[in-house]
């Protein structure tokens, strides 16, 4: 399964267009980190704790984007886009997106 | 006295955050100069169409993240600059600070891969709610982009 996030893939030729797919998450971290970032907010610096998570659940994004594709029959998600929103406190949602598609060799 | 107690603390916690804050972005930004002269060689663009020259690369999708914090005294000398407005340099150091780091993780990870060249790059920040309400809280930027990789670079 090739991801990617440009349109048009060197040497290879778009033969089936399948459509949207996306995947998402909303993650929250346990209080005791938080309580962490509470205090990184006086001091300032790096939330290390915060920046795993955000990766963790993107890759988990990519994961069920990737399932979804897979599931209707593509071999490549091309134009892929991230997008993050806070949604409640302490907890952020992570999205996805892009085109399933099947690519063949040119 | 408890109004004494009270400046206190705001005092201890402004002095804390000045000195580590300010400690923490000297630190910072040296590692990202360090870090930007010995990752020049790999070029980032936003081009969206590659080049004819790549039409033989692999490609791979890379991103760089990273979440940033505020220190106590930014969050005091923004709150001080907006009532008169103006460009709260305090926020702008940190989200530069934060955007150049993202886009370093992006480069080391090109750089495993074997790539040279990364195309459509895209940058995207949201914030963190971490102490929802007050100030800027915590930032993410997110930078992603396809690696082009010549044929015989490793995975």
């Amino acid at each position: 399964m090739l991801i990617s996030n440009i349109e048009v893939v060197p040497g290879k030729r778009v033969t089936q267009h399948l459509g949207l797919v996306q995947g998402s998450t909303v993650r929250a971290k346990h209080a005791g980190k938080d309580l962490m970032a509470g205090f990184k907010n006086i001091f300032g610096g790096e939330l290390s704790s915060y920046t795993d998570l955000l990766q963790e659940s993107r890759q988990e994004a990519i994961d069920r984007m990737t399932a979804q594709a897979q599931s209707i029959g593509a071999n490549a998600v091309i134009n892929v886009r991230f997008a993050t929103s806070a949604i409640a406190a302490g907890a952020s949602e992570i999205l996805a997106y892009g085109t399933a598609v099947t690519l063949e060799d040119r | 006295m408890e109004a004494l107690l009270q400046l206190g603390v705001f005092l201890t916690l402004l002095l804390c955050g000045y000195v580590f804050g300010r400690r923490a972005e000297r630190k910072h930004y040296q590692s990202i100069f360090q870090r930007e002269d010995e990752l020049r060689h790999i070029v980032v663009t936003t081009e969206r169409v590659p080049e004819p020259e790549f039409l033989q690369h692999r490609f791979h999708l890379v991103n760089g993240s990273v979440v940033i914090s505020v220190d106590y005294f930014k969050v005091v000398a923004a709150g001080l600059r907006s009532l008169i407005g103006g460009r709260i340099t305090a926020y702008e150091s940190l989200l530069d600070r934060a955007r150049r780091e993202a886009l370093l993780r992006m480069q080391e990870q090109a750089r495993t891969m074997g790539a040279e060249t990364i195309i459509n790059t895209k940058f995207e920040t949201s914030r963190v709610s971490g102490n929802a309400g007050q100030g800027l809280g915590s930032m993410e930027v997110l930078v992603y982009g396809t690696a082009l990789i010549p044929v015989g670079g490793r995975t």
